[in-house]
């Protein structure tokens, strides 16, 4: 990535494209751009990329760095909406204290069920994350307190310290945009750490860096709670924004989406996962416009790009670095 | 809690855990011999439903109507294993994972686009529709145990197939030393193509027999193929033995679970605890149940045995 050699114009191009602020600036110029032109829409569309690219973001870490495929995204992600629509019964709506709570209660999800998955690998994580995240759909659309099936409507939207900033869709926006930064930010130097170095060690060798004297399992373990904690922010946030809480937010389907997010954009980039998001979420919009079956699209897309290698997925996977 | 409700209770389960091991069969024979990540399957199992109502409506008769099904299935799986899923097969986890789910996107808004959202009608055959008295007070609909005896037969197809045949023995090679069995002549690719469209089959088999009493709708197999994954997990990886008992203790915990849950929950804790608890208990039991499997053998039940049946 950082080679001193002079590079043509195509590698600085793609090099200023997966920078890791160039995704999260993008988003904020269509933010601020539709708060000046007063297009509502565009403010709305970049929140959405902002929050999935949030969630791509914290999948992106343990699959790009861990080498964890979770198929079970969605399941923290659903339970910080949850909390948020729980909380929110409860009386509880200070943003301080949702977002937090939102972190603990996914990553508190992943606890025991990440441990338990860690146990396994390959084929068998993939289809263990997928079940305990199924749990998690089947265990909310039970819960009739909450909506049952159907999903139920948030209080209202969040406060600040009491005030009711987040009334509009602007401020919204602006707090999605901080919290990807600032988590975008957090990941990055964990990834630079000795945590990260540990855990893409890992990835590659697991035996040699037991043999190390390092504990893989809560390697593993931690980054698991960590993306999960993460995702549930974007959980929250997605409730504050569509102002709905349904189980359909953990569908297995957005497991997958999430996946897909994070291999468009590279997985072994943790930049490359907020691409990813934002290339999906134009698809679904822009093609969802046109038609009503915009997954048709969306897997034609998925197929070319794995079957025909027009994109070289293990160069993007990094693997060539 | 009668006896009668408890034995309906118990025949449902066994038939709901047959139409799971006709979707697990296929696709753990699938993982354990290509060690290939088929979300697909699910798909498979759906449009299986589908192919067979189509033809049913069209040629008046379900045994006509099955067969013809059950060979378009047949030819499916061999045009998708042909196309795409051959080129997969060595690639990493996270590729077949990718592309599979794509397949499922494509798949199922092409059948809505098809068909329409809405359940397409796949009736029981005149021979089978009613209900017999098993024993005094207890009539139970011989459609239901049509699916149970064919899911037994299908098992003991399976056994004599994978234990007895040529075929079977370059499955069960296969699916622990495949370089060996490619170096001694045997073209790989092939027993791949013809177990991968054996697994189709056998989906859409289960799809067409499920079709009658769930409904035909483009979603169908989504929840399937998750607790096909289940299943797999519990009964280990390739083997089909594990994937009979994995899918009928699942079939079983589910049913009786969302039966009896609510009723047991009330003589502990109260009449509405009971009631807003017990659903979403029963729903997690296959999970827990899958859970505890994973803390005692993390591989499964029946470990050590990839695509056999006996060691």
């Amino acid at each position: 990535m950082t080679s001193p050699a002079p590079r043509s114009l195509p590698a600085r191009l793609v090099a200023l494209l997966t920078h890791p602020v160039t995704a999260i600036a993008a988003i904020a110029l269509v933010v601020a751009a539709g708060q000046i032109l007063d297009q509502g829409f565009w403010v709305t569309l970049a929140t959405r990329a902002a929050i999935l690219g949030l969630a791509a973001l914290s999948l992106g870490f343990i699959l790009g760095q861990g080498g964890l495929v979770s198929f079970g995204h969605a399941a923290p992600f659903g339970i910080g909406a949850y909390v948020v629509l729980i909380a929110g019964e409860a009386g509880v709506r200070d943003v301080l204290v949702l977002l937090p709570l939102a972190f603990l209660g996914s990553a508190l999800f992943a606890l025991p069920t990440g441990a338990l998955a860690l146990r396994t690998r390959g084929v068998y994580f993939i289809m263990i994350t997928l079940a305990f995240a199924q749990m998690g759909y089947f265990v909310f659309s039970a819960l009739s307190a909450y909506g049952g099936d159907d999903g139920m409507s948030i209080a209202g939207r969040a406060t600040l310290l009491g005030a009711r900033v987040f009334r509009s869709d602007g401020a919204l926006a602006w707090l999605s945009i901080a919290v990807l930064a600032a988590a975008s930010l957090f990941l990055h130097r964990t990834v630079g750490a000795r945590f990260g170095h540990v855990l893409r060690a890992a990835r590659d060798n697991e035996a040699r860096t037991a043999a190390l004297g390092f504990s893989v399992f809560r390697t593993r373990l931690a980054a698991t709670m960590i993306a999960a904690g993460i995702a549930g922010l974007a959980g929250a946030l997605m409730a504050e924004q569509t102002g709905f809480v349904s189980p359909s937010l953990m569908n297995w389907h957005r497991s997958g989406e999430l996946i897909v997010m994070v291999v468009l954009g590279g997985s072994r980039r943790l930049s490359g996962a907020v691409l990813g998001a934002i290339v999906v979420v134009l698809v679904e919009e822009f093609l969802g416009e046109a038609t009503e079956y915009w997954k048709f699209g969306l897997g034609l897309l998925i197929l070319a790009v794995v079957a025909t290698r027009v994109v070289d997925l293990p160069r993007l996977l990094g693997r060539r670095a | 809690m009668s006896v009668t409700l408890l034995l309906v209770q118990i025949l449902n389960g066994l038939q709901f855990g047959v139409i799971l091991f006709l979707v697990a069969a296929g696709l753990t024979l699938v993982f354990g011999v290509m060690d290939f990540v088929n979300l697909a399957h699910g798909v498979q199992y759906m449009i299986g439903a589908y192919l067979t109502a189509t033809a049913v409506a069209a040629t008046g008769s379900f045994g006509l109507g099955l067969l013809i099904g059950l060979a378009a299935a047949l030819g499916l799986g061999l045009v998708m294993e042909f196309v795409l899923f051959r080129h997969l097969t060595r690639r990493d986890h996270l590729e077949q994972v990718l592309a599979t789910f794509g397949v499922i996107l494509v798949a199922t808004d092409g059948v809505k686009m098809i068909f329409g959202p809405a359940p397409i009608a796949l009736s029981v055959p005149e021979a089978f529709s009613g209900s017999i008295a098993l024993m005094p007070g207890l009539l139970y609909p011989v459609w239901r145990l049509v699916v149970i005896a064919s899911g037994l037969f299908v098992a003991f197809l399976l056994w004599f197939l994978i234990t007895r045949t040529r075929i079977g023995m370059l499955v069960r090679a296969g699916s622990t030393h495949p370089e060996m069995v490619s170096a001694l002549g045997v073209d790989i690719d092939r027993l791949f193509l013809f177990v991968f469209a054996f697994g189709a089959m056998l989906a859409g088999f289960s799809g067409a027999m499920a079709g009658p009493i769930l409904s035909v709708e483009p979603h169908m197999g989504d929840t399937v193929l998750i607790l096909a994954f289940v299943v797999i997990v519990i009964g280990g990886i390739g083997s089909v033995r594990g994937a009979l008992v994995a899918s009928l203790i699942v079939g079983l915990v589910d049913t009786l679970g969302r039966a009896f849950a609510t009723d047991l929950l009330r003589l502990v804790v109260d009449r509405s605890s009971a009631a807003q608890a017990g659903p979403a208990i029963a729903s997690m039991a296959i999970y827990l149940f899958m859970a505890a499997v994973l803390i005692f053998k993390p591989s499964g039940l029946f470990t050590g045995e990839r695509a056999t049946w006996t060691k």
